[in-house]
């Protein structure tokens, strides 16, 4: 149909950011009752483009056409206005009100209408959509799934009928995520447009009608869901044919090499943030950690190297106690971390330092007392950049301009340079294109070819299960299993991640 | 679902402005962007003077002149002046950068420089009979001492309770300029009667060199050394990760708290120098006007400088040089020497705009209206 009216679409839409490209000349379109995933690698453009959508940015050039009329969208205001809700990654929220209260803050009605009008009004609207929620929680009682809920609630009560979902399900347990998609379904049928931002396949093939990918900025494509498979996705996101199988090296395993025993870390603000945590590591091992965002994962990162307090329990390295140690003696024992928080900077790295500063980072109390000797470092630097193919224009240039997947060449092959006898790293991919990730694996594996014991704390289920020995699943702060990553199903850890306990103990592998 | 009667034409006006991040500009741009700050601050300090009356550019003439060129009988002595005021606002300039590498927000250095002029004070007035040198060399440690501990105290309590810096810094300032009314009117009175302090004996004065006390000579040496441990000591790296992140700097295996507790007494101590070299440089007494407000101004210094010794001579020099001619100026022209401060609020503001055009760009509407 040539007239046909959609509920978006872009036509040329080109933005960017100084001398970065972050959209070129984009086509997209998606109609009522329909759901779009929005599929790229990080750093294609997703988030870019959705956010023009929603106000947050203004276009260089191209147009903008809502339900048939182009418009030009200054705000978020300006946005809601044309019916265009967008649920972000980060969720924006008031910790210390009511779901109720978060959903109408910002709009006219809490002068029209009385308390129980507004609950009857918020309950109305979830049964339609099959929303579950009490609209006079507080927030911060919430789960991650029920924040996004009344994220979800807040959009449709200011009437969005044009949702935007930015990665909604990276924070979600796999049945948090099936009950997500339910309501998405709802909404089509509603006769909502769905636009949904994501970057995993299986996620995509679940829930969208059709695709459109993006790569390096630019839309490379338009498919139908049912005539694709995760192959063709993947070529049409990558730009090539790619092969998605994780290398696991078997290795011999050496004794046993890192000990936690009834291990207890409290969070800043006082609370058990790590509760009687027990397992071993060997060397030679990749011992998986799973679990949602925050269930202590950082803690056990910080407790291990030292910046975090032990409440109680122990950690032994080598059968040693490291309670007690500065992070400096923790360090020179061969015990290294790459912690990839999520503005990906973060602690391992200074955002305005160059390679060669970085570098320095660990290394610099060596060598001559008192004066700062800068040539090993460089000799390092230049070694990795091209080792590692890192895209900088040269060492001299401050991290904070590369890529984020150089950015983790940087932290990664620094620790890695350092010779550690135990690598921590977390989340070493995340934000990584698929290419990238795989050099990423391919360097954690020659490392436990060398007999090194890696803790590898990731995101994505199937890496785990792919790429690590064992994996441990932690629920707020504690346990709930270590499984043989072989014998492991998804389910089975998407269960224990929400806090079941696993039934029949995996003995430790050692 | 409520149906959406609103139309698509509230939203359809385009704003005519927007602000655009630019990429990061080269040296050079960004060097030429701050020169033409610069002369556009001396542009619009050139209205100020018009609207009182006088020719800008008469006036710059004799600013630059006030501060060069001496009297016939001392053709020196302008240039002279001009360095007796650059040396204290350099040497506190620089002790604040060490500070303000770390981001430890250190306003008190009218209080380091205080205390250091105290503690000099103390060999000057109570062992004059030392051998000349010695004496000499006993103040200036005694000044960096005083300046150093006095720069300690908000940083011991910054380490260990997390109380403001820059609150903390400040009120001590007070303390120690009120314990110069004490002493002046307790135990160091000169004259029964006077609150003020005896003159330091001659052997407590700082010997000339060129013409001028030697604190030029100790000003100059600061600026190489303050370069050489920010640039090119382990300290200083550590002071480059601690001011970034102290997170990072945990990480690394750095003591953090001995990092600030170290660098909060080098920047007081180099406060103390220049406190201990007006005493013993210019006033030969300790008395209340002792720092002439350049703890306030070295902050000023500091920043337009971006932290860099080198620069932050240069500066010093330019306020020096407006601040000289400017007593030249009230006397020919008629103009008020505030005007000296005027025109750095001028320039400061200049910079700090100009700072924002060195990230940002505007983009007009007309720009892109082809483009659809």
């Amino acid at each position: 149909m040539a007239d046909e009216i959609f509920a978006i679409e872009l036509k040329g839409i080109t933005k960017t950011f100084g001398s970065v490209v972050a959209n070129d000349n984009i086509h997209l379109t998606v109609k009522h009752g329909e759901i779009l995933a929005l599929l790229g690698e990080n750093g294609s453009g997703k988030t870019t483009l959705m956010n023009m959508l929603s106000g947050i940015y203004h276009p260089d050039g191209g147009s903008i056409t809502v339900r048939g009329n182009e418009v030009f969208i200054n705000s978020p205001k300006d946005a809601f206005a044309l019916g265009i809700g967008m649920i972000h990654q980060h969720f924006k929220l008031v910790d210390v009100l009511s779901a109720s209260e978060n959903i109408v803050m910002g709009t006219r009605a809490q002068k029209r209408q009385g308390k129980a009008a507004l609950s009857a009004e918020i309950t109305e609207i979830s049964r339609k959509f099959g929303l579950q929620i009490d609209p006079g929680k507080k927030i911060y009682n919430m789960s991650v799934s029920e924040k996004q809920t009344v994220e979800i609630l807040k959009v449709l009560y200011r009437g969005a009928d044009i949702l935007i979902l930015d990665e909604p399900t990276a924070v979600l347990t796999p049945q948090e995520t099936e009950k997500l998609f339910s309501i998405l379904r709802r909404m089509k049928a509603e006769g909502c447009a769905v636009i949904i931002i994501t970057h995993k396949l299986n996620e995509v093939l679940a829930i969208s009608d059709r695709v459109t990918i993006l790569r390096k900025g630019k839309s490379v494509g338009t498919v139908a869901t049912v005539e694709t498979d995760a192959k063709k996705l993947t070529e049409l996101m990558v730009g090539r044919p790619v092969e998605l199988l994780i290398d696991r090296p078997d290795t011999s395993k050496a004794p046993s090499l890192l000990e936690v025993v009834h291990l207890t870390v409290k969070n800043e603000e006082g609370y058990d943030a790590l509760r009687d945590v027990a397992f071993d590591l060997a060397g030679g091992e990749i011992l998986g950690v799973a679990g949602v965002a925050g269930s202590g994962q950082k803690e056990l990162c910080e407790a291990i190297a030292g910046l975090a307090k032990i409440e109680k329990g122990a950690i032994l390295f080598n059968k040693e106690s490291i309670a007690g140690k500065t992070p400096a003696e923790i360090i020179k024992s061969g015990i290294s971390m790459s912690f990839i928080p999520e503005d990906r900077l973060g602690m391992g790295l200074v955002a305005s330092m160059d390679i060669t500063h970085n570098m320095l980072l660990k290394s610099y109390k060596t060598g001559k007392p008192f004066i700062l000797d800068r040539k090993p470092a460089r000799a390092l630097a230049e070694h990795l950049v091209k080792r590692l193919a890192i895209n900088t224009p040269d060492i001299g240039t401050p991290v904070r301009q590369l890529s984020g997947g150089n950015v983790q060449k940087v932290l990664l092959g620094r620790e890695i340079e350092s010779n550690p006898s135990l690598l921590i790293t977390a989340y070493p991919v995340r934000g990584l294109d698929i290419n990238s990730s795989y050099t990423i694996y391919d360097l954690l594996n020659e490392q436990k070819r060398k007999g090194v014991g890696i803790l590898f704390i990731g995101e994505d289920l199937d890496v785990l299960l792919e790429l690590c020995d064992r994996i441990m699943v932690l629920c707020h702060g504690e346990v709930t299993g270590i499984v043989e990553a072989k014998k492991a199903t998804k389910e089975q850890i998407g269960l224990m991640m929400a806090g079941e306990r696993q039934r029949g103990e995996v003995g430790n592998s050692a | 679902m409520p149906e959406h009667t609103i139309t698509t034409k509230n939203a359809a006006r385009e704003q005519a402005v927007r602000i655009v991040k630019r990429k990061e500009l080269n040296t050079w741009k960004a060097v030429l962007l701050r020169a033409a700050a610069f002369v556009l601050a001396l542009a619009a300090g050139g209205i100020f003077i018009l609207m009182m009356g006088s020719n800008p550019l008469e006036a710059y003439a004799i600013i630059v002149k006030g501060a060069f060129v001496g009297s016939v009988r001392n053709p020196l002595s302008s240039i002279q002046a001009t360095v007796i005021i650059a040396v204290p606002l350099l040497i506190v300039s620089l002790g604040l950068a060490f500070a303000f590498k770390m981001k430890f927000w250190n306003i008190g250095a009218e209080g380091q420089m205080i205390a250091g002029a105290i503690f000099a004070s103390y060999f000057a007035l109570r062992h004059s009979g030392m051998p000349h040198v010695l004496l000499l060399l006993t103040m200036f440690a005694a000044g960096a001492a005083g300046g150093g501990l006095w720069g300690l105290i908000p940083a011991l309590f910054k380490v260990r309770f997390g109380t403001n810096e820059t609150l903390f810094t400040l009120m001590l300032n007070y303390i120690a300029l009120y314990f110069i009314k004490y002493l002046e009117s307790g135990p160091w009175q000169g004259t029964k009667g006077f609150a003020s302090i005896a003159q330091f004996d001659l052997n407590a004065r700082l010997p000339n060199i060129g013409g001028i006390h030697a604190g030029w000579i100790v000003a100059l040496m600061l600026v190489v050394l303050t370069y050489l441990y920010l640039n090119h000591s382990k300290h200083g790296y550590e002071i480059s990760v601690v001011g970034e992140s102290q997170a990072t700097a945990r990480y690394a295996g750095m003591n953090v708290r001995r990092i600030i507790l170290r660098t909060m007494f080098i920047s007081g101590a180099v406060c103390g120098i220049a406190g201990m070299i007006q005493v013993s440089g210019i006033d030969y007494t300790l008395s209340m006007g002792i720092t002439g407000g350049v703890g306030f101004k070295g902050i000023t210094v500091a920043w337009l400088a971006q932290l860099n010794p080198f620069v932050i001579a240069g500066i010093t020099g330019i306020f020096s040089i407006l601040e000289k001619g400017s007593g030249v100026l009230q006397s020919e022209l008629g103009i008020n020497a505030a005007m000296t401060g005027v025109l750095e609020g001028i320039i400061l503001f200049f910079f700090l705009g100009c700072e924002f055009f060195i990230r940002y760009s505007f983009v007009f509407r007309k720009r892109r209206a082809k483009s659809s």
